[in-house]
């Protein structure tokens, strides 16, 4: 029964070539938890190997010079600065909403970042720092980040944060509920969010890889995001040993072009937690330009989940513009 | 019993393993992050191993390693970085028949002068050693104020030390420049001699082994001029020592120290003769010592005139 699935889907999957069909081809793929199971179930399976040296190979790049500095300009745009800690104050984000706008206040032509992300009770705070900028704010909600909570109120959750003026909502999905196989649940959870989300909120979909334990399960989990209408599908909270990797990216990247192809909705993705160098940050510009291409090379459309990384790429920056390697005393303690 | 063949005198002679000579940074022997290496010789010129060339990315890396053991080495107390020295004399001793050749082959000495320079290398580390709890008094103290206020002064270290070997002096001269360094804990990116950088590759395995925490001395070899420049206009040093840079390369490089207002100790000797077996002084100390002072209320009832 799966194989016969297996067989159907995988011919839909594996064809990025062929020209979108309509997007109703998997407008049924929901109608049940049956019909759900079987289609994620039946995506192909994930060659875990040639992903991991595919994603090494990538790695390897020597990016130089001119293109350096454009790919440390793209990346600091790339950034939602975040900061989710038990501690955070008002005048915590205040201070990360000025870096976020001014990333580098002795160098103006350094670009903003794409965003700030705080937890709900700060979006307000945070939207006034960055008011007339142009930086959005993002907002983890869904009892962020184990999200074990019931479904009032994680939606209570989002439609706090949507009211108090978030640009962007990251919800963690119920890993729980996705490894016990209730992929409907799962779905009905994201498509509820989305709704809470209304017109003005994008929506981010955190899977937190690291807790799906194959990459199978992070092939179905995306696939099962953008089904359910995922804006932006994300890696990790940054909450827990393995973050985001290369490997696993790459294979979102994979997955987003799959479904661009088959339904002619683009999604975007974001990598968050563990990246930390301008190093890391350009390895996974390659990731995307040599995956999904120039469409996703755009802040709409590729995020950096980070709060270190922003003062290491201003040091990179600082180092090319100067010639002189840059130090921590002149970046912000955050 | 032993009779096999391979005693006999056609009998091949054992080849001997070489060395490979790498860079001692973050407390680990990386080769060089160009893949670089030069060939280095003995004062008659004959071939005696490849030395890592080190690039100025290495010279970065050694920085971010002696920035991230700066906290744990200055919060350290003295007497622990007392005995940490003194660990390294110790390691020292025990291979100095190792240092005895590669500083006779080094420096063309004979094995005896060689041997001499060696122990003066290990008695410099246990002097300082010994310094490593004294120099606080020595330089600090209580000041008397006219008020009613402690006002206490106390050495603090400047942080990394970015340091050019001597050239000539490469084992002796090493040493004295490294020891005063740590000794009060700062951290250091220590440029090997140019043509001499041997003893000092060695001396990292001796530091490796000697409890000194890793990154707290980074060694590099290569030319002094390519590695000194980033150093000397990194951002992230907070003094340059120049004992191994000619009188030209001394003035580029301190007016490259100057951007972020290194720190900068001169050569001492411009002959480039200076005498390293002299007793040092506590000069090479106080060069990278930030004196901090504080000011505290005596608590007394100043001018009241209180009885008790």
């Amino acid at each position: 029964m799966y194989s016969r699935y297996a067989r159907r889907y995988a011919r839909l999957v594996t064809m990025p070539t062929n020209a979108p069909t309509a997007a109703h081809a998997l407008s049924d793929v929901a109608a049940s938890d049956g019909t759900l199971r079987r289609f994620l179930h039946g995506l192909p399976g994930v060659d875990a190997v040639g992903l991991e040296a595919r994603a090494a190979s990538l790695g390897t790049r020597s990016i130089k010079t001119t293109a350096k500095a454009y790919a440390i300009d793209l990346a600091i745009s790339m950034v939602d600065l975040t900061t989710l800690e038990g501690a955070d104050t008002p005048g915590k984000v205040r201070a990360l909403g000025a870096k976020a706008v001014h990333p580098d206040p002795t160098d103006r032509t350094t670009p903003s970042t794409a965003a700030v992300c705080v937890y709900p009770d700060m979006v307000a705070v945070a939207k006034e720092a960055v008011a007339g900028s142009g930086v959005k704010v993002a907002s983890v909600a869904t009892a962020f980040p184990a999200g074990r909570a019931a479904l009032d109120v994680k939606l209570a959750d989002v439609r706090d944060a949507v009211a108090a003026g978030a640009d962007e909502i990251d919800m963690v999905i119920d890993r729980g509920a996705f490894l016990a196989g209730h992929y409907l649940k799962v779905y009905d959870e994201i498509v509820a969010v989305r709704e809470a989300c209304g017109t003005s909120a994008r929506l981010k979909v955190i899977f937190e890889t690291g807790e799906l334990s194959t990459y199978d399960n992070i092939r179905r989990a995306s696939w099962l995001g953008m089904l359910a209408g995922a804006d932006f599908i994300k890696t990790s909270t940054g909450k827990v040993a393995v973050n985001a990797t290369p490997a696993n990216t790459l294979l979102m990247l994979e997955a987003v072009r799959d479904f661009r192809a088959q339904t002619g909705v683009q999604v975007g993705v974001k990598p968050a937690g563990g990246i930390r160098t301008s190093k890391d940050a350009i390895k996974f510009l390659v990731l995307v330009n040599e995956t999904v291409g120039e469409d996703w090379l755009d802040n709409h459309w590729f995020r950096f989940g980070a709060s270190s990384l922003l003062n290491d790429l201003l040091m990179q920056r600082q180092k090319l513009a100067t010639g002189r390697y840059s130090g921590p005393d002149y970046v912000t303690v955050d | 019993m032993s009779n096999d063949v391979s005693n006999s005198g056609s009998a091949a002679r054992r080849l001997s393993v070489f060395k490979t000579y790498k860079l001692y940074v973050g407390g680990k022997f990386p080769r060089s992050e160009s893949g670089r290496v030069y060939e280095v010789t003995d004062s008659k010129g004959d071939w005696l191993a490849n030395a890592p060339l080190s690039s100025r990315k290495d010279a970065r890396d050694a920085v971010v390693a002696a920035r991230k053991a700066f906290s744990a080495w200055s919060g350290a107390t003295a007497y622990n970085r007392g005995q940490i020295l003194y660990r390294i004399a110790e390691m020292l001793e025990g291979r100095r028949g190792q240092f005895v050749r590669e500083v006779a082959e080094a420096e063309g000495l004979s094995k005896s002068k060689a041997a001499a320079v060696v122990d003066a290398a290990v008695d410099r580390w246990v002097w300082y050693a010994g310094w490593t709890d004294k120099i606080a008094q020595v330089v600090g103290g209580g000041n008397p104020v006219a008020g009613p206020f402690f006002n206490l002064s106390s050495p603090e270290p400047t942080g990394v030390v970015a340091v050019l070997a001597p050239q000539e002096s490469s084992f002796l001269g090493l040493v004295s420049v490294i020891a005063p360094v740590i000794a009060t804990g700062n951290t250091a990116v220590v440029v090997a001699s140019e043509r001499a950088p041997l003893p000092a590759l060695s001396l990292g395995e001796v530091l490796a082994t000697s409890d000194l925490p890793g990154g707290v001395v980074n060694v590099l070899s290569g030319r002094t001029a390519e590695i000194a420049a980033p150093l000397a206009s990194h951002q992230d040093v907070n003094a340059i020592d120049l004992a191994g840079a000619d009188e030209a390369l001394a003035k580029e490089l301190e007016i490259a120290a100057a951007d972020n207002l290194k720190r900068v100790l001169r050569p001492q000797a411009v002959d480039g003769a200076a005498d390293w077996t002299a007793v040092p002084g506590i000069d090479r100390m106080t060069a990278f010592l930030e004196t901090k002072t504080v000011w505290h209320p005596t608590g007394s009832l100043g001018a009241s005139g209180s009885s008790y």
